[in-house]
C-alpha cells in the first residue's frame, strides 16, 4: 500500500476546451482507478471546478428525475452538467435553482458517444452552490491564468499530456488561446456591470463578522 | 578496533541488563555473518540484536540503543515509520493524555517544525515541562495515515538543556476555491469517555462502542486552486467565526429537522465554491486554521490579459 490516495485536484478550464476534451483514459488496470478527460492544452482531468451562470435547467430523464443544467462562461460556451438520483444534492439543486443565477460547480469530466458517433462531454456535479458575481469574476481569471499556464508548458519535451493531446487532438493551441483573451476582455466589459439578482439573494453570505445569534 | 568488534562491544552493552553476553560471543556472530554470509554489517546488527531480543523475550523498544544514543535529527527528517532517532527539541504544547497508558502527549518543536509527541506511562521518564529544551536520545517514529510522531520508550534518554530554541514557524498560508466539505464537518459528537474524545460514526465509537455523544462543530474541508490541494480542518471555534453557526445555534438546527446533517449542509450551502485565503499551522496533511478571509475582492484581469496577447 502506498497509502492513502491522493485528491485529485480540481483543473480549471473554460467550456469551449472542455467540450473538446474527448479523449479519455486510465493510467492503471485496477477497477476503480481514476478516469482522466484529456484537456487538449496538454493535461488530465479527473475533476473540474466551474463557476458560471446557470442559463436553463430541464428535466430530461425518462423514469427517473435526471436533471440537465446548462452553464455558460464568459465566452457563451455551456457546460452541460447532469444530476440524478446518485447526485441527490445536485439533483435539487438543479430542480430548484431559478436561471439565470451564478452557480460554483465541482465535478467530474464525462463523456458519453452518441448514435452518431459524437462524442459529447459533461459534467458529473459533486456539488452545487449559488454564489456571487466577484467569485464568478475570480474563477474567469484564474482558469485564464491556469490555461495560459497550460499552453505555455505544451512545448515541453517532458509535457507527457502535452505529447498526448497532440497526438488526439493536434497541437494548434490558437483556438483556446482566443478563449482566454476573449474571457478577460469580457470582464473588461463588464467593469462595474449592474449587480446581479444572485448576488443579491442573500444566501451567499459569509461574512463572518455577522451579530451574535441571540438566544 | 575493527567494526565488527566496536559493533559487538555496543550490542552486548544494549543487553547488559538481560543478558549475560561476552562480546567475544556476539563478534563471533557478526562475523560470521559479514565476513562468512557478506551481510552488510548494518543489517548483521540487526539480526544479531533480534536474536538476542528473541532470547531474552524483549521487544526492540525495551533495549538501549547501541553506541551512545541515536543520530540527531531535525523535526522535518522524521518521515518514515519506526526510525529511531534524537531530537533537540522544545515542548511547545502539552495536551491531555487520552488513555491510560500515555503519560504524556503533546508537541515537540525546532526549528524546523513541530511533531506531536508521546511519552508511554511506564516509561519512568521524568515529567517533560512546557517551554523547555531536551536532548532527547532514542526516540522511535510512528506513522497514522500518513501523520509522523514520534514516542518516548522506556530507554529514551532525555536530558534538560539550556539553551533556546526558535520553533520553526510552520504557519502557511494558502488560496483557493473550497471544493469540499468532507464527510464528519458540521455537528458532530465525541465519545465522552475521557480518554478517547473519538468522532462517532452512527453513534458508536470505534473504541467504546454505542455511547451517548458529545457534540461538537468542526469543518474537514479542501481548498484548490487548480495545482494543487490543501486540506483545512477548522475547529468549533474557527467553524462559528467562519460560518456565523455556533455550537449552540447548530444543535437547535439539528433538534428543529431531527437530523444533525443539516448543520453541514448549511455550511455548505453557504461556503462550497467560494475563494479563500486560509492560514494556520500544518498538522500532516492538514493545515490547522486559525484565520480564514473571503477573496471576494475585484479579480485583477489586466496582467493576464496582456500575457495572453503576448504569447
Amino acid at each position: 500500500m502506498s497509502g492513502t490516495p491522493t485528491r485529485e485536484v480540481a483543473r480549471r478550464v473554460f467550456a469551449g476546451e472542455f467540450n473538446d476534451a474527448t479523449h479519455t483514459f486510465k493510467e492503471s488496470d485496477e477497477e476503480r482507478a481514476p478516469v482522466y478527460a484529456l484537456l487538449p492544452t496538454g493535461e488530465r482531468a479527473n475533476r473540474i471546478f466551474v463557476v458560471g451562470t446557470l442559463t436553463e435547467t430541464e428535466d430530461v430523464g425518462e423514469d427517473s428525475e435526471y436533471w440537465q443544467g446548462r452553464v455558460v462562461d464568459p465566452n457563451g460556451d455551456p457546460f452541460f452538467v447532469y444530476a440524478g438520483q446518485y447526485q441527490p444534492e445536485a439533483a435539487s439543486m438543479l430542480r430548484e435553482l431559478e436561471p439565470p443565477a451564478y452557480v460554483a460547480i465541482t465535478g467530474k469530466p464525462r463523456t458519453f458517444e452518441t448514435d452518431d458517433g459524437t462524442v459529447n462531454v459533461s459534467v458529473r456535479p459533486e456539488s452545487i452552490t449559488l454564489v456571487d458575481a466577484s467569485t464568478r469574476d475570480r474563477w474567469v481569471v484564474e482558469t485564464a491564468e491556469r490555461t495560459l499556464d497550460r499552453i505555455e508548458a505544451f512545448d515541453d519535451d517532458t509535457n507527457e499530456y502535452a505529447r498526448m493531446a497532440d497526438e488526439q487532438y493536434g497541437s494548434d493551441l490558437g483556438q483556446y488561446r482566443q478563449l482566454v483573451i476573449s474571457a478577460l476582455e469580457s470582464l473588461d466589459e463588464s467593469d462595474g456591470g449592474a449587480a446581479d439578482e444572485a448576488e443579491e439573494a442573500g444566501t451567499s453570505e459569509t461574512d463572518a463578522a455577522e451579530p451574535e445569534p441571540q438566544g | 578496533m575493527s567494526d565488527v568488534r566496536q559493533h559487538a562491544e555496543e550490542v552486548s552493552e544494549q543487553f547488559s541488563e538481560h543478558l549475560d553476553l561476552s562480546v567475544e560471543e556476539v563478534e563471533d556472530r557478526l562475523d560470521n555473518l559479514v565476513n562468512e554470509y557478506r551481510v552488510p554489517l548494518e543489517e548483521a546488527r540487526r539480526s544479531v540484536v533480534s536474536h538476542y531480543l528473541d532470547e531474552a523475550g524483549l521487544e526492540r523498544d525495551e533495549i538501549r540503543s547501541g553506541g551512545g544514543g541515536t543520530e540527531q535529527m531535525n523535526v522535518e527528517d522524521v518521515d518514515r515509520d519506526e526510525m529511531w532517532l534524537g531530537l533537540t527539541a522544545k515542548i511547545v504544547d502539552l495536551w491531555d493524555p487520552r488513555s491510560d497508558a500515555v503519560g504524556q502527549v503533546g508537541l515537540l518543536g525546532d526549528e524546523t517544525g513541530r511533531i506531536k509527541f508521546t511519552k508511554w506511562a511506564d516509561s519512568d521518564l521524568p515529567e517533560l515541562e512546557e517551554g523547555t529544551v531536551y536532548r532527547l536520545g532514542n526516540l522511535v517514529s510512528d506513522e497514522y495515515q500518513g501523520d509522523y510522531s514520534v514516542k518516548l520508550n522506556r530507554t529514551t534518554t532525555v536530558e534538560e538543556v539550556d539553551e533556546e530554541i526558535e520553533v520553526g514557524d510552520d504557519t502557511v498560508e494558502v488560496e483557493g476555491a473550497l471544493v469540499d466539505i468532507q464527510s464528519g464537518s458540521g455537528l458532530i459528537k465525541r465519545c465522552p469517555d475521557e480518554d478517547c474524545t473519538r468522532v462517532l460514526q452512527n453513534g458508536r465509537c470505534s473504541e467504546h462502542g454505542e455511547v451517548e455523544g458529545e457534540f461538537d462543530l468542526r469543518i474537514k474541508g479542501v481548498l484548490d486552486d487548480g495545482e494543487e490541494v490543501h486540506k483545512v480542518i477548522l475547529d468549533e471555534e474557527a467553524t462559528e467565526e467562519f460560518t456565523g453557526i455556533g455550537l449552540e445555534e447548530a444543535q437547535e438546527m439539528a433538534m428543529d429537522a431531527l437530523d444533525t446533517t443539516v448543520v453541514a449542509e448549511e455550511m455548505r450551502e453557504q461556503t462550497l465554491g467560494r475563494y479563500y485565503r486560509v492560514s494556520g499551522p500544518t498538522m500532516g496533511r492538514y493545515i490547522l486554521t486559525n484565520e480564514v478571509e473571503e477573496l471576494a475582492g475585484p479579480a485583477d484581469a489586466e496582467d493576464v490579459l496582456i500575457k495572453a496577447r503576448s504569447i
